[in-house]
């Protein structure tokens, strides 16, 4: 175990010793509040205007908090992959594999250590949901929940959430190993791949039992509130997995593809 | 970090038995054997290609081998428990996080491996490089991330030292540098085996050498028997080619006849000059040639290049 202890230790410190993390995280930080305060503002001037626009059963103050991991989570993706292409990019798995020659010690740390950066990036993008989306709300003169224990639950859930996106970053990474290729992969997936397939797996019933288990759909299940969910569709009637099914599947993914890419890639030679 | 610090580190000895590394269906190295021995500096010789980094990564469990082993100690690197205390490894393609300072660099290494941190200064300061240490190695020279990657071998202030190409980008100074630490570490019992693709880089420093030519053994064994076979040479040359002749042979001093003068069988030339200052004869020529041991490399390695 000390192995593996000494491996986390080094692990951290690769994350903390470069510029990347804290540059990706001020960047999401600043994308969540320009999204969580502009849409606060503009569904509270709604709000205001004719006494509630919103579907029954859709916590607003929830739905704008949730912005820090619906649109947030893109950003622990791209940091746990880059955590792993980098060491390709750079060639640092050589020093890497060499302090620590039992390659699966170094990706279990390595994917371990990425899911904490993810928790911090949802406690910080929570940070800059609830801060954004509480003023403008507040301004709006609007009920902002924060007294409630449903937003905190909330808050805890999207944390978790965020630790699995980073973890499912790792695997990508350890399975496509090109940077470029991990980043455009990434992107493209979730911000136009999935979104396309989400909405239109709602045409049938089956393929919307079938939808709500990519990823990001889980991760909805398992954050509970979501602008997706509530965005045009009318609210009520997606199927939406509850948050401890959305966990698993999440969970399942960032395994999946650890392993995937422990299997194909990681083992390669590294010449 | 002096001689005197360790007087002896016990090196374990490297074994290389029968390996074979294919890449598609390209072989970089073909069942190749050879030993290298603790106290000992030994350079690992053959031209750029001929499989040397290749064998190098097997040995650190970089690259698995197709066939063969390659062991420290008996063990496979993979299986060592503290590698970077057992073999410290500096190679070719020196591999650092561009954003990453050189001290936080090698405090990564040592955490991976349960070194005491406060190595990293002490190796910071044997390789001559404290000062920049705290500078992102983005805008290191060749030279300095030479220096960095030695640091991280001696990290762990290992009994082995596997370093690809070392001496590559290093200014006179550092090279002069290197050879005598390559010395020192050897003569503290280490094991030391030493890449390069010229002989002449490493002849002064190695005491055993091992050469290889397209993935193949072509000679193995100590630098003295190779020097042996290629007796060195003073030539000399006099605007009277008749008189030093005989001032060759008052001397008792055998020698062959070239276009370029006189190639006399002995390694002092300050003999062949005295000869001939006896003689009365005025000399236009008189040096040591280097040995025949470049040449007898380029030979060696190409006779298996061409097998």
């Amino acid at each position: 175990m000390t192995a593996f202890t000494q491996a986390l230790r080094a692990e951290v410190a690769k994350v903390t010793t470069t510029r990347m993390w804290w540059v990706i995280a001020i960047v999401m930080v600043g994308y969540v509040v320009l999204m969580a305060g502009g849409l606060g503002a503009a569904l509270g001037f709604a709000a205001g205007q004719d006494g509630g626009g919103l579907p029954p059963g859709v916590d607003l103050s929830s739905t704008i908090y949730s912005f820090a991991t619906g649109i947030g989570y893109v950003f622990p993706v791209i940091v746990g992959a880059l955590a792993v292409t980098g060491e390709f990019r750079h060639q640092t798995v050589t020093p890497t594999f060499l302090a620590v020659p039992r390659r699966g010690l170094a990706l279990g740390a390595k994917f371990v250590v990425q899911c904490g950066l993810g928790a911090l990036y949802g406690v910080l993008a929570f940070a800059a949901s609830i801060g954004a989306g509480a003023l403008a709300l507040g301004l709006a003169g609007l009920e902002t929940g924060l007294g409630t224990s449903a937003v905190w639950m909330l808050v805890a859930r999207g944390v978790v959430a965020m630790a699995l996106w980073s973890a499912i970053g790792v695997g990508l990474g350890a399975l496509v190993r090109n940077q470029v290729a991990a980043i455009v992969i990434v992107l493209a997936f979730t911000q136009f791949l999935e979104p396309i397939l989400r909405l239109v797996a709602l045409l049938t019933p089956v393929t919307q039992a079938i939808g709500q288990f990519l990823p990001g759909a889980a991760s909805d299940g398992l954050v509970g509130a979501s602008f997706l969910a509530v965005g045009g569709m009318g609210g009520g009637g997606i199927a939406i997995l509850d948050w401890w099914q959305g966990g698993l599947v999440l969970l399942a993914y960032a395994v999946l593809t650890t392993v995937g890419g422990y299997l194909t890639t990681w083992r390669k030679d590294v010449t | 970090m002096t001689a005197t610090d360790h007087p002896t580190v016990p090196g374990a000895p490297i074994e290389v038995r029968g390996l074979t590394k294919t890449f598609g269906g390209v072989t970089a190295v073909q069942d190749l054997s050879f030993d290298v021995r603790p106290g000992r500096v030994t350079g690992f010789l053959g031209p750029n290609g001929s499989g040397k980094t290749t064998t190098l990564r097997v040995l650190l469990g970089l690259v698995a081998p197709t066939a063969g082993t390659a062991t420290i100690g008996g063990r496979a690197y993979r299986d060592l428990t503290d590698p970077l205390r057992t073999v410290g490894a500096a190679l070719e393609a020196a591999s650092f996080h561009p954003g990453r300072t050189a001290r936080n660099h090698l405090r990564i290494q040592a955490m991976a491996d349960g070194i005491d941190l406060a190595r990293v200064q002490q190796v910071l300061d044997a390789v001559g490089m404290s000062e920049y240490a705290d500078r992102r190695v983005g805008g290191y020279s060749m030279g300095m991330r030479q220096r960095l990657g030695l640091a991280g071998a001696l990290l762990g202030d290992p009994g082995v030292l596997v370093l690809d190409e070392p001496i590559n980008g290093l200014d006179p100074e550092g090279i002069r540098w290197i050879r005598s630490f390559l010395r020192s570490l050897a003569a503290q019992g280490r094991t030391v085996i030493v890449s390069s693709h010229m002989l002449g880089e490493v002849q002064q420093s190695v005491d055993d050498v091992v050469i290889i030519a397209n993935g193949v053994l072509v000679r193995s064994g100590t630098i003295a028997d190779l020097e042996a076979e290629n007796p060195p040479v003073v030539l000399v040359d006099a605007p009277d080619r008749d008189a030093l002749a005989r001032a060759l042979q008052e001397a008792g001093l055998p020698f062959t006849f070239g276009s370029d003068g006189f190639r006399v069988a002995t390694h002092d030339a300050a003999l062949v000059g005295h000869a001939a200052f006896v003689a009365g004869v005025e000399l236009r020529t008189l040096h040591r040639l280097s040995t025949g041991l470049e040449d007898t490399f380029i030979a060696l390695t190409t006779r298996g290049a061409a097998a």
